[in-house]
């Protein structure tokens, strides 16, 4: 009991520094969901019926993943310097697979009899695309998009080791002072608003979920 | 005859080099308003036929026309849109209303949307689907045999000259099936639509077609004919066999109960004195008589036996009529019937129920022998 009260006295003593945290944090999702989604999806969609390119793309998003996540924030220092960048591109590379694996499953699972009868019925395969294959596989590329960005959100806690801020930083500095006052309290503050936002990106996610998902395929 | 609507030419379709030829060499036409089925044992090319005529495969060689015009290099999307496509597994769009499924191609030509809407409800109506009910339903609310109904609608949405139909009904079951096809024939009979239709199904083909094409191995033209020429005059063993032992079965679905010679026995009308029956029954050579009500309706069998054995009023006595025959119902109908009536025999009636004689093996088979 006591700890919370002072977890909360530590949390509202520096009002500023939480929120800016939080909004750095917050980018790194955000900026990262889009720009890896649009970059996943479309490589999904273009390698997916040349068996070599989509094995390739595949192994290749596997092996960011399998990368150790402190190792994948420090090595693209040397080319882009410290602060967001680095951590921008560790996590854009981390978020790829989850993306591009249900692309290509949820694109894969289409009922060749609807493809068979789209094309029949002359639709261009542009159309065929956007109108058919996609509404089809997205509830299954969303799902890829939710488990990327509970990802993001607990890597972008080593982001503070490259000097790029984030809900790290408390984390960082309560490591650094313990056992000395409000380290501990630094600590459970990061973790926890972690969870939050995690929480509140899932709900998102969620609300997304239904609101762009036909009835006919929910 | 005039320009056929679809003519193939020497048209063949090769899957890499060293492999037989799915295709070789076809020549084929289909007059305008007529169905010509496609049928042969499964491997034999007849699906992969009926998707190079709407481009869905590109020809190895070959010239297709429609409507006298060259189509082996418009664009194939454009040329789709013309053409109604339906396939056994339907490939209604799952993510869409069953409206947005049927407006698919007119919104395709860019038709404005009071004609889409109105277009969207007269389809529905053609296909006996009440349009509010299922407008706004989405196609896994449907079961298989109103799918496919949702899909002939949704191909024949822009009123296509050209119908391709890939074996419609293969994956329904026999009782839906056969209602879906008495339907679809009673449309075509409104409609008057260029269709091929692909089936494996021989008993399908003979039911559907004006005319039907047998193909064997690399879409080979065994026999193309009507259904009658082919049934009495195969062409050699192949269709033969194809055919399959009950030739002569198969065709009673091909004549009417109107083309037979109704036989005639005695009629009372109800009420009617038993010694009267009795009478009537004995001068006339048959051995059963039919009761008819007032309406002049057939209620009953009645036989000599019935009308000893019971002390009961008459209408009651002997075995009630259950099955009515109509002319329009086929001889295969009509042997059903005969096969599991008491008496050997089905009565005829007109569509208001009303009695017009009887039907009997002798009949049936006098019938079958002068067409031999």
């Amino acid at each position: 009991m006591d700890f919370l009260l002072s977890l909360l006295e530590f949390a509202f003593g520096r009002q500023e520094q939480v929120l800016e945290a939080l909004a750095q944090h917050a980018g790194y999702v955000v900026s990262v969901l889009v720009t890896a989604g649009v970059f996943a999806i479309v490589t999904g969609i273009v390698t997916r019926r040349n068996q070599l390119a989509r094995e390739l793309a595949l192994s290749i998003a596997s092996v960011f993943l399998t990368i150790p996540s402190l190792a994948l924030f420090v090595i693209f220092i040397p080319l882009v310097g410290l602060g967001f960048a680095p951590s921008f591109i560790a996590l854009f590379l981390y978020s790829l697979l989850p993306i591009l694996r249900n692309t290509i499953t949820g694109l894969d699972g289409i009922d060749p009899g609807v493809l068979e009868s789209a094309k029949g019925m002359g639709l261009s395969p542009l159309q065929v695309l956007l109108r058919v294959e996609l509404p089809l596989a997205w509830p299954v590329i969303l799902a890829g998009i939710r488990v990327s960005s509970m990802l993001i959100v607990g890597i972008a806690a080593i982001a503070t080791l490259v000097a790029g801020g984030g809900l790290g930083d408390f984390i960082k500095s309560g490591l650094a002072r313990l056992p000395l006052p409000n380290s501990l309290e630094a600590i459970w503050l990061g973790t926890i608003l972690c969870l939050l936002l995690a929480l509140v990106i899932d709900l998102i996610l969620q609300a997304a979920r239904l609101a762009t998902i036909s009835k006919g395929i929910r | 005859m005039s320009e056929p609507l679809i003519r193939l030419e020497s048209v063949s379709k090769s899957y890499g080099s060293g492999a037989e030829p799915a295709v070789k060499k076809l020549t084929l036409e289909v007059e305008k308003g007529e169905v010509l089925v496609l049928v042969g044992p499964s491997g034999c090319g007849k699906s992969t036929t009926l998707r190079l005529i709407n481009r869905l495969i590109e020809p190895t060689s070959g010239k297709i026309f429609l409507n006298g015009e060259d189509v082996t290099d418009v664009d194939p999307s454009e040329l789709r849109r013309k053409i109604g496509y339906v396939i056994q597994q339907v490939g209604l769009f799952p993510h869409r209303t069953i409206a947005e499924n049927i407006a698919t191609v007119p919104r395709l030509l860019g038709w404005d949307k009071a004609k889409i809407e109105s277009r969207i409800d007269e389809m529905l109506e053609l296909v006996s689907m009440d349009p509010e009910t299922y407008r706004d339903r989405y196609p896994k609310e449907l079961s298989g045999g109103q799918a496919q109904r949702v899909g002939v609608a949704r191909a024949l949405a822009a009123d296509p000259d050209v119908l391709l139909m890939d074996e419609p009904f293969g994956a329904i079951d026999p009782i839906t099936r056969d209602r879906l096809q008495n339907e679809f024939l009673r449309l075509q009979q409104e409609l008057k639509k260029t269709i091929v239709f692909v089936t494996h199904d021989i008993d399908e083909a003979i039911k559907m077609g004006n005319r039907i094409a047998i193909l064997r191995e690399g879409s080979e033209i065994a026999q193309l004919d009507t259904p009658e020429a082919i049934l009495s005059h195969p062409a050699d063993e192949f269709v033969e066999s194809f055919l399959g032992s009950g030739a002569i079965l198969k065709g009673l679905t091909l004549k009417k109960v109107r083309d037979i010679d109704l036989h005639q026995v005695p009629t009372l009308t109800a009420p009617v004195a038993r010694d009267q029956a009795l009478q009537a029954l004995q001068d006339s050579p048959d051995q059963v008589a039919v009761l008819l009500d007032d309406k002049e309706q057939p209620t009953r069998w009645i036989d000599e036996k019935a009308l000893n054995r019971t002390s009961q009023p008459i209408e009651k006595s002997g075995r009630p009529v259950t099955v009515n025959l109509q002319p329009e119902d086929t001889l295969q109908d009509a042997l059903t019937t005969m096969l599991q009536s008491s008496v050997g025999m089905a009565v005829v009636t007109d569509r208001k129920g009303k009695y017009l004689g009887c039907c009997t093996i002798e009949s049936l088979a006098k019938l079958i022998m002068s067409e031999g």
